[in-house]
């Protein structure tokens, strides 16, 4: 065997044990959106049904009972609204201190971090009375400004980490020519982070997306998200795992949807390995 | 920049102006149980009966549910107009005075509603939540496999005949276990069947003074039968065991009895479906539990008016009608009404009507221990501090199912627990 | 640039925080010397540190901390590995790359609670789960997961949330990696894991200690999965410091103990940071 034909081995046995990788950890979501398609008695079959009629029954029935459009219009306002408030504080802030580090930014950043650690359940009084007497309960404002508030220390970190990547000597071309600040975030640090802030508001929208506490206690029905949707179709008497998966499918779909596209943008950017 | 930050501040502006709920909107909060599930589908009724009143649901999992209304009421959140409690909130909230007291008209015949319920949701013989439906706890089991095994299962049997009808039914080569019980821990769970096991034993909760009795021989010998028998006849992995895991158990029929819920009866798809009270060892007081999902209104709210309209719509022989002119008898929500158990359409039904009127009609929750204790409530103690103990309580119960430790080791934990939260709450 | 800008431009995120930071946190330590359950609302006052000492005192309290440890530390490292392990098997063009990338980093898609319970009653049952019948099939006893092995349960279900992360994170950088500098070292002759050992891991350093930091804060703070699964049992072998404040919090409604609680759970967490920045902080160094 030539170098080059154990080269093309190799790369085979890495693109297979990818593909294995990639089965294993996608397999519990197949399952779960297969469930959704068995009926309840199907869905606690023992042994497990991997063959069976499928039936649309739980989506129609879910269809019936709540308004699904509401729930993830509201997850797809509160996700995107933090994110997007979260990285408008964050730019700025990530650029200066991955820019011009003075002495006390890594203990800055370990500090942000750190407003992270008081678990939820340990502050939820306090919020819960800031949002009560703020009149700002069961609005997607609230949670808006909570997902932005919880996500700003990790997008901080991830986008500082992006920006330090980008070479110093980038933007001192661009400094020379007189770029204004504001000009050399957009123009020079944004297209050449673009990849690393894309996938720092992926990453994001994701964990708002998920957020399963303050979009509970904070809501009550206006801005309720597909949190509560999925939180609604547990059961303490009565089995509920087919309609779970079918609800759990139908409230991942749009973020799935959107990872898949978001995928350029992953792929994209970070390109300035070339530009040396 | 500037203008996308303006952007996005007008943005959360005009998010936060479009709340303040509007008159005439009632906002419910329930959880997911078949008979809610119905509730709302029927609501249209209600809503098209009166006009200008447009119902709201929350429908959250039980956890959830009990710690938003519980934090909402103790703050005067506002947020819900009814709340779907149970049992256990519904004296303790009366006696603080945070929810309206129920006086309801002629027509609604509160005097049907079945004593025991009107006792268990009721402070000082104020009535403080209107039973939506109501559950005791039975047995179910299969008569062909009982059959088989040449065994019958009297009326009231005792817990040494259980354990003899399990073992007798247990196949553990073909996946067939006698009996399945809860073990997942939680003061609903696993404490709440134990505890109708350990009342039946002789055992109780605390003592007179309000000391903890978890350490008598009662509880000792009630929770070895427990552990010993889910050893022998139950199925693996007992210890996540909730409700739901268990019905699918016997759905699937690996099952050959189950002690749980009488509504659990309607669940259930095998043909061969007998029910017996719930066993009992030395006293039947206290063997089986008592319970109702029911409905109460916050004290202070102001939609009283509509909000005690539909409660009393939704509790009523009416309603009960009404589902079943929809449904049929058989989907009726039970376990409230002597009149639904009077209605041969219903007997006819419903073949589990018989055994859960029986069990329901035997539980008493102000005189549910064999030897004089403090409190209210069969399954549970209705005292605010319960709830934490009864689930750290779980746990070792479920420690000691697991074979992790032994029965007196969980016991001498959970008096402790139990001990130190009574100490906290200064009780002694 | 000018310092003065550079202090505005950092101003937002810094203040934002320390307001955020400081209300919830001072009202938090204030409740927490107070009695304050939500069901006696007529017991009040200033108790001093009778709520700590009640925390501390709980039985539960050291397992708590064990197991808050054990998980986040398990996590930690099968994440890292397996992230990295997999971020360098999809760092190359193939056939259905995209798609393959999106199945790896889909199970983060997934809500905790969701997660959860397909792990609980769809895989790990061990009458009804696809393990047990997988297991059944191969002629073995079924693993009864849940009741013999919960820590390892939980932190199975959320090694497979999070290592998505992870390589959503290293597959991200490595796309900066320099590829002549890799050309180069391969022409050198240079094997696979004295690259990784003198390129790769290096040009990670960053990302790691990031995904690390990150993901401390997260599993430090675990519920839902333990609530669905286990209920912190048997026993105690699932509970965790986060659960242990939940029982106060939201069972027992005593938001005093529940917030001396909290204030734990912050100490603990920054001891854990500390502890970590010592170990890879120097990689973040500016």
């Amino acid at each position: 065997m030539t170098d080059k034909q154990r080269d093309i081995w190799k790369n085979r046995i890495a693109v297979f044990f990818a593909w294995v990788a990639a089965l294993l950890f996608f397999f519990p979501i197949f399952w779960m959106v297969l469930t959704g398609f068995k009926t309840e008695n199907q869905a606690i079959a023992i042994p497990p049904l991997l063959f069976f009629e499928p039936t649309l029954e739980n989506f129609t029935e879910i269809n019936e009972r709540t308004n699904y459009s509401k729930f993830a219009l509201n997850s797809i306002i509160t996700s995107f609204g933090g994110t997007l408030l979260a990285l408008l504080i964050a730019i700025p802030s990530a650029y200066a201190m991955a820019f011009n580090p003075g002495r006390w930014t890594k203990d800055i950043l370990m500090w942000m971090l750190s407003t992270k650690m008081l678990p939820a359940v340990g502050v939820l009084m306090p919020i819960y009375f800031l949002a009560q007497n703020s009149g700002l309960y069961d609005t997607k404002a609230v949670l808006v400004i909570i997902y932005a508030m919880i996500n700003l220390p990790i997008v901080m970190l991830i986008l500082f980490n992006y920006f330090r990547e980008i070479p110093k000597e980038i933007l001192e071309a661009s400094r020379m020519d007189g770029t204004s600040t504001f000009n050399e975030i957009r123009q020079v640090v944004m297209p050449l982070a673009w990849g690393g802030i894309a996938s720092t508001a992926l990453l994001s929208i994701i964990l708002c997306w998920n957020e399963a506490f303050w979009s509970i206690v904070l809501t009550t029905t206006d801005a309720s998200t597909l949190t509560a949707f999925v939180a609604s179709f547990q059961a303490p008497e009565g089995l509920f795992w087919a309609k779970v998966s079918a609800v759990s499918t139908l409230a991942c779909a749009p973020i799935v949807v959107f990872g898949w596209l978001a995928q350029k943008q992953l792929v994209q950017g970070m390109t300035f390995g070339a530009v040396k | 920049m500037k203008s996308l930050m303006n952007t996005a501040l007008g943005l959360s502006l005009v998010v936060a102006g479009a709340t303040a709920a509007s008159a005439g909107e009632l906002t419910i909060a329930t959880v997911n149980n078949g008979h809610m599930i119905e509730m709302q589908k029927l609501t249209p009724k209600f809503e098209e009966a009166n006009p200008g009143i447009t119902v709201n649901w929350v429908t959250l999992d039980e956890g959830t549910l009990r710690s938003r209304v519980t934090t909402d009421i103790t703050t005067k959140g506002g947020q819900f107009d009814i709340m779907t409690i149970g049992m256990y909130e519904a004296p303790i909230w009366g006696s603080r005075g945070w929810l309206e007291p129920l006086d309801f008209g002629a027509d609604y015949d509160v005097e049907d509603i079945l004593p025991a319920m009107r006792g268990g949701l009721s402070h000082e013989g104020t009535l403080y939540a209107a039973p939506f439906y109501g559950e005791s706890s039975m047995i179910m089991y299969r008569k062909d496999l009982l059959d088989a095994a040449g065994m019958e299962m009297p009326d009231r049997p005792s817990w040494g005949h259980v354990a003899d009808a399990a073992a007798a039914m247990t196949d553990k080569e073909n996946d067939q276990y006698g009996i399945c019980l809860r073990g997942k821990p939680g003061w609903g769970d696993n404490a709440a069947f134990i505890t109708t096991m350990a009342n039946s034993f002789g055992a109780q909760w605390f003592n007179e003074d309000w000391t903890p009795a978890l350490d008598s021989p009662a509880w000792n010998h009630a929770l070895n039968f427990y552990v010993d028998l889910m050893n022998n006849y139950g199925p693996p992995g007992s210890s996540a065991n909730s409700f739901n895991e268990i019905l699918a158990l016997m759905n699937e029929g690996k099952c050959g009895m189950w002690i749980d819920a009488t509504i659990a009866a309607s669940f259930l798809t095998n043909e061969n479906m007998a029910y017996a009270q719930a066993p009992v060892a030395i006293t039947d007081r206290g063997a089986n539990w008592l319970w109702a999902w029911s409905l109460a209104v916050p004290a202070g709210t102001n939609q009283k008016e509509d909000a005690m309209k539909f409660m009393e719509w939704a509790t009523s022989k009416e309603y009960i009608e009404l589902v079943a002119e929809t449904n049929g008898w058989g989907k009726v929500p039970t376990g409230t009404r002597q009149s639904t158990y009077d209605n041969p359409n219903f007997q006819a039904a419903a073949g589990f009507a018989e055994a859960e009127l029986a069990a329901i009609k035997s539980a008493d929750p102000s005189n549910s221990t064999q030897n004089p204790s403090p409190y209210v409530g069969v399954q549970f103690a209705a005292i605010p501090e319960f709830q934490a103990i009864g689930t750290a309580v779980g746990q070792q119960f479920t420690d000691a199912l697991a074979g992790n430790i032994s029965v007196e080791e969980a016991l001498a934990n959970a008096q402790e627990i139990a001990d130190r939260e009574m100490k906290k709450a200064g009780y002694y | 640039m000018n310092p003065a800008l550079v202090r505005w431009l950092q101003a937002p995120s810094i203040v934002l925080l320390l307001i955020w930071m400081i209300v919830p946190l001072s009202m938090t330590i204030y409740f927490s010397t107070i009695r304050y359950n939500l069901l006696y609302p007529e017991r009040k006052g200033f108790i001093g540190l009778s709520n700590y000492e009640f925390f501390y005192t709980d039985p539960s309290f050291y397992p708590a901390l064990i197991n808050t440890l054990v998980l986040v530390g398990s996590v930690l490292i099968i994440t890292v590995v397996l992230g990295l392990a997999v971020s360098l098997l999809i760092d190359r063009p193939f056939w259905g790359r995209g798609v393959a990338r999106v199945m790896l980093i889909s199970p983060f898609f997934i809500m905790p609670t969701v997660s959860a319970l397909v792990w609980k009653n769809m895989l790990m049952d061990p009458n009804n789960g696809l393990f047990a019948a997988a297991a059944n099939a191969l002629g073995m006893t079924p693993i009864e997961w849940l009741q013999d092995f919960p820590l390892l349960s939980i932190i199975i279900m959320v090694s497979w949330q999070w290592t998505p992360f992870a390589i959503l994170i290293f597959m991200t950088s490595l796309q900066s990696q320099d590829q002549e500098q890799k050309e180069a070292a391969t022409l050198d002759g240079a094997g696979f894991w004295s690259q990784f050992y003198h390129l790769t891991l290096p040009h990670l350093a960053r990302p790691i200690s990031i995904v690390i930091l990150i993901q401390m804060i997260f599993h430090l703070a675990i519920f839902a999965e333990i609530f669905v699964t286990t209920s912190g049992g048997p026993g105690v072998q699932s509970t965790n410091l986060t659960y242990l404040i939940y029982i106060q919090s939201q069972q027992a409604f005593d938001v005093g103990v529940a917030s001396a609680g909290g204030v734990f759970a912050i100490i603990l967490a920054n001891i854990v940071a500390i502890f970590l920045i010592r170990a890879i902080g120097k990689t973040l160094t500016v």
